[in-house]
């Protein structure tokens, strides 16, 4: 792809894109969200039609005027939200719209035959070509999505986030298979915010900021941190996780929380732990851990037995969560937490209505006042109440799900993964938003796929395996690779 | 108080209402403009009979029956459910008030009877689909055969007279107050309230959350199961002031009353913007649909036209409304 450009009403999404990506290789996509990764992704699918520029492909010029034209030309795409039918076969998802049909009948059985073949070639035979693909796991769906790219011959392949749904081991086998796919001689375009996995994965990066090729051919495994950083953000990132009070700092602090005999049946067994005021506490686990339905079931929203403490008192479901202080920044933003089409006003005062409401009826200045310290409180930007959440960056939504709770006194935050989808430019503010929450006295008890984060950002951690505490130790003291050990070990791998 | 009720109030302060408030500015003038446009048909094609006050008065008599239905569909719709079982319900409330027994106790109790009936229906619909996890579509299907069925029985499938002793149920019709029949400030009121209710409450704030996205709101620490009860509650509620209203038209309780209203009712919402998928949606969007269609009946009606035809232009009207409307909607990104 050579100077493409790609115009909205208003926006100059693309100003000029080159991307060259060769036979065999993984191609990393880096930038900040707004950069255009999406634009140009939609770009090669077939999805947009670019402005200006060129596509070319194995030396030849095209157009891929829909994404149909692209498949056909061996370009396929995943995107982050699998766009998988959960109702229909496995097979059926593969081959949805090529089926192997004679006069529109499906022939089942070489439907069946060659997904078993392309699922071999992916290293799944043991997904069954008629199990329902709503029943699989979120690894699973991938496997499904990148054979139906397989059905088309493809010959390039456009991964967006593809390990966002993924748990550690998991991306570990999808690391595999682009291994076995690139050593075919395709091609991937690889786009992901966590840079140890593009160190890992990918050959070459290509740098994109504000719709422009910043950096391009960039060796993957060895340019620094720090420089990759600089050239998404434009700045210098020193420091990107705030400095945190010393080991023991909190002994002597006041209990906010106390877990006694936490036991979701089937899920987490007879979890005990306590959060100070002031402390932030990381969960380290696998995926299915256990600990997301820990906070699930601190919250009140996930049934359980054991004793749930905040301040002394009892928490009853998550009304009387609620009530006493607790709020939840759920793992899936979007689904979770979010009303996208609203404004970020009504966002942030959803949790807190009954403190601008007498009688039902709703002060809307007041809500807005108090909207409006939140947004200059938290640096939501763009710094306006009424824009609908869904234009905002994932930083800034997920700092409008903690304004939610923010509007009214809190002692303790939950939060899972709560820096999902958010770009490493906003990771960082994230991190310092969530320390001063902590240093104002708020309790934390946080949850994160990402081990650097979960080490970086705590005071204290708890390492969760097959729904257990198994090990607690203050964050200092610990290092990726023995927790990465205790969370494994063990497990079916 | 702050905010007061009046239409103006729509548009107040620009920079909470901007993004959506606009759009659905943008799209009530639309329906305005279509309005406009078929009243201007009315008065071409009958310049005697379309502008004069008895016709302006017979077509807002004719919406408000269902209009006050239309309020509490689309609270339902918004909050992310729908109500088949409105124009079933309303018959029953409408015969349950005018048995004998009923009748002998005055209009006073009439009146409560039917607003009770229907919101105790309503409140079956709104358990069944809350509590017993019933899709929305199947629960009040069920409503509505089984109170349809009821009414029946109830009036051995006999039209019921409202007693002369009664009459002043009737006088909702036949009373003028400033040239208006009182049902037509029942229905105006019916507008205002819900109005009132869904812009400026907690309640409504929490029905556009339950229907945007359930889980955010129960996340949030709203009770969306029994909010969802309230929901249906208050579908059943306007049911039971619809009956009253159709009871002051007709001076009958019947089970026949009502046919086919779950399908105006739930056009006119639709016409009017709001989302089938629940989150979005307004009362003024809903009334203005419903004046739609009433106008339109009305011309059928004036022009001597085939009431099947008129079937097929509604049929129109909602599908034309509908891609009007996908051209306004802000594309996802």
């Amino acid at each position: 792809m050579a100077g493409i450009v790609k115009q909205f009403p208003g926006v100059r999404a693309l100003d000029g894109v080159d991307l060259e990506v060769r036979p065999g290789e993984v191609h990393c996509l880096l930038g900040q969200n707004g950069a255009g990764k999406s634009t140009l992704i939609k770009t090669l699918a077939g999805a947009h039609q670019p402005d200006e520029g060129e596509i070319r492909l194995r030396g030849a010029k095209v157009r891929l005027a829909s994404p149909v034209a692209a498949l056909r030309l061996g370009v396929a795409t995943l995107y982050q939200e699998l766009d998988l039918v959960d109702g229909l076969s496995v097979a059926d998802n593969i081959f949805l719209g090529h089926e192997k049909a004679r006069l529109g009948f499906v022939s089942t059985g070489e439907t069946g035959r060659a997904a078993v073949r392309l699922l071999a070639r992916l290293g799944h035979g043991e997904i069954s070509p008629a199990a329902e693909v709503g029943t699989l796991p979120p690894a699973g769906k991938q496997v499904v999505s990148m054979a139906r790219a397989l059905s088309h011959d493809a010959r390039l392949i456009v991964m967006d986030e593809p390990s966002a749904a993924l748990a550690h081991d998991e991306v570990a086998n999808l690391f595999r298979i682009i291994r076995e796919l690139t050593g075919q001689g395709v091609a991937v375009v690889y786009i992901s915010h966590r840079l140890e996995e593009i160190r890992e994965i990918g050959d070459r990066v290509t740098v994109l900021k504000d719709g422009r090729t910043v950096a391009s051919g960039l060796p993957a495994a060895t340019t620094p941190t720090r420089e990759i950083v600089a050239l998404m953000t434009g700045r210098d990132v020193d420091q990107v996780f705030p400095p945190r009070p010393a080991p023991g700092f909190h002994d002597d602090r006041p209990e906010v929380l106390r877990v006694e005999g936490l036991t979701v049946p089937g899920v987490v067994t007879d979890v005990s732990f306590a959060v100070r005021a002031g402390e932030i506490v990381g969960l380290a686990g696998l995926v299915r851990s256990g600990r997301s339905e820990i906070l699930e079931a601190v919250y009140g929203a996930r049934p359980a037995s054991g004793r749930v403490l905040l301040d002394g008192r009892p928490v009853r479901g998550i009304g009387g969560a609620v009530a006493l202080g607790l709020g939840l920044a759920p793992e899936e933003r979007k689904q979770q937490a979010l009303l996208l089409d609203e404004s970020v006003t009504r966002n942030i005062t959803l949790g807190g209505l009954r403190r601008y409401s007498r009688l039902g009826w709703v002060d809307r200045e007041r809500e807005l006042a108090d909207a409006r310290a939140q947004i200059d409180g938290l640096g939501i930007r763009p710094d306006d109440p009424a824009r609908p959440v869904r234009t905002l960056s994932g930083g800034n939504q997920q700092k409008a799900v903690l304004a939610r709770w923010l509007v009214h006194p809190r002692r303790l935050l939950l939060l899972d993964e709560p820096t999902r989808g958010v770009d490493v430019g906003a990771r960082a503010d994230l991190y310092a938003v969530i320390r001063r929450l902590s240093d104002a006295g708020i309790g934390v008890l946080l949850v994160s796929s990402e081990l650097p984060e979960v080490l970086g950002l705590a005071d204290r951690v708890l390492v969760v395996r097959e729904g257990r505490t198994v090990h607690e130790a203050a964050a200092a003291d610990l290092d990726e690779h023995r927790v990465l050990d205790m969370i494994m070990e063990g497990s079916a791998l | 108080m702050k905010g007061t009720p009046t239409l103006a109030a729509v548009k107040a302060p620009a920079a909470l209402t901007r993004s959506a408030g606009a759009l659905a500015g943008r799209r009530h003038l639309g329906l305005i403009a279509a309005l406009a446009l078929l009243a201007l048909v009315g008065l071409l094609t009958q310049p005697d009979n379309f502008a004069t006050s008895s016709n302006a008065v017979s077509v807002l008599a004719l919406a408000s029956t269902i209009g006050v239905i239309t309020v509490g569909m689309t609270f339902v719709i918004i909050g992310g459910g729908i109500d088949l079982s409105v124009g079933a319900v309303m018959a029953l409330a409408s015969v349950w008030a005018t048995t004998l027994a009923t009748q002998s106790y005055g209009p006073v109790v009439m009146a409560v009877c039917a607003v009770l009936v229907g919101t105790g229906a309503g409140a079956v619909s709104g358990l069944l689909v809350a509590y017993g996890r019933m899709v929305p579509f199947i629960a009040t299907l069920a409503m509505m055969v089984a109170a349809s069925g009821l009414a029946q029985r109830l009036s051995d499938r006999r039209t019921q007279l409202v007693k002369p002793e009664n009459d002043a149920i009737v006088a909702l019709s036949t009373t003028r107050w400033l040239g208006l029949p009182i049902l037509v400030y029942v229905f105006a009121a019916v507008v205002a309230a819900g109005w009132v209710l869904l812009n400026r409450t907690t309640f409504g704030r929490r029905t556009y959350a339950v229907g945007g996205n359930p889980e955010a709101a129960r996340l949030a620490g709203i009770d969306v199961r029994r909010h969802t009860l309230y929901l249906y509650a208050l579908s059943g509620f306007c049911c039971g002031v619809a009956a009253l209203l159709i009871m002051a038209r007709t001076t009958t309780g019947s089970s026949t009353h009502g046919n086919l209203y779950e399908l105006d009712a739930i056009a006119a919402v639709i016409i009017g913007g709001t989302l089938l998928t629940g989150g979005r949606g307004t009362i003024i969007g809903s009334i203005l649909g419903l004046l739609i269609f009433t106008v339109i009946t009305n011309l059928f009606i004036l022009n001597g036209l085939n009431t099947s035809d008129q079937l097929v232009a509604k049929g129109l009207i909602i599908v034309v409304a509908v891609l009007l409307q996908r051209r306004g909607l802000p594309g996802t990104t």
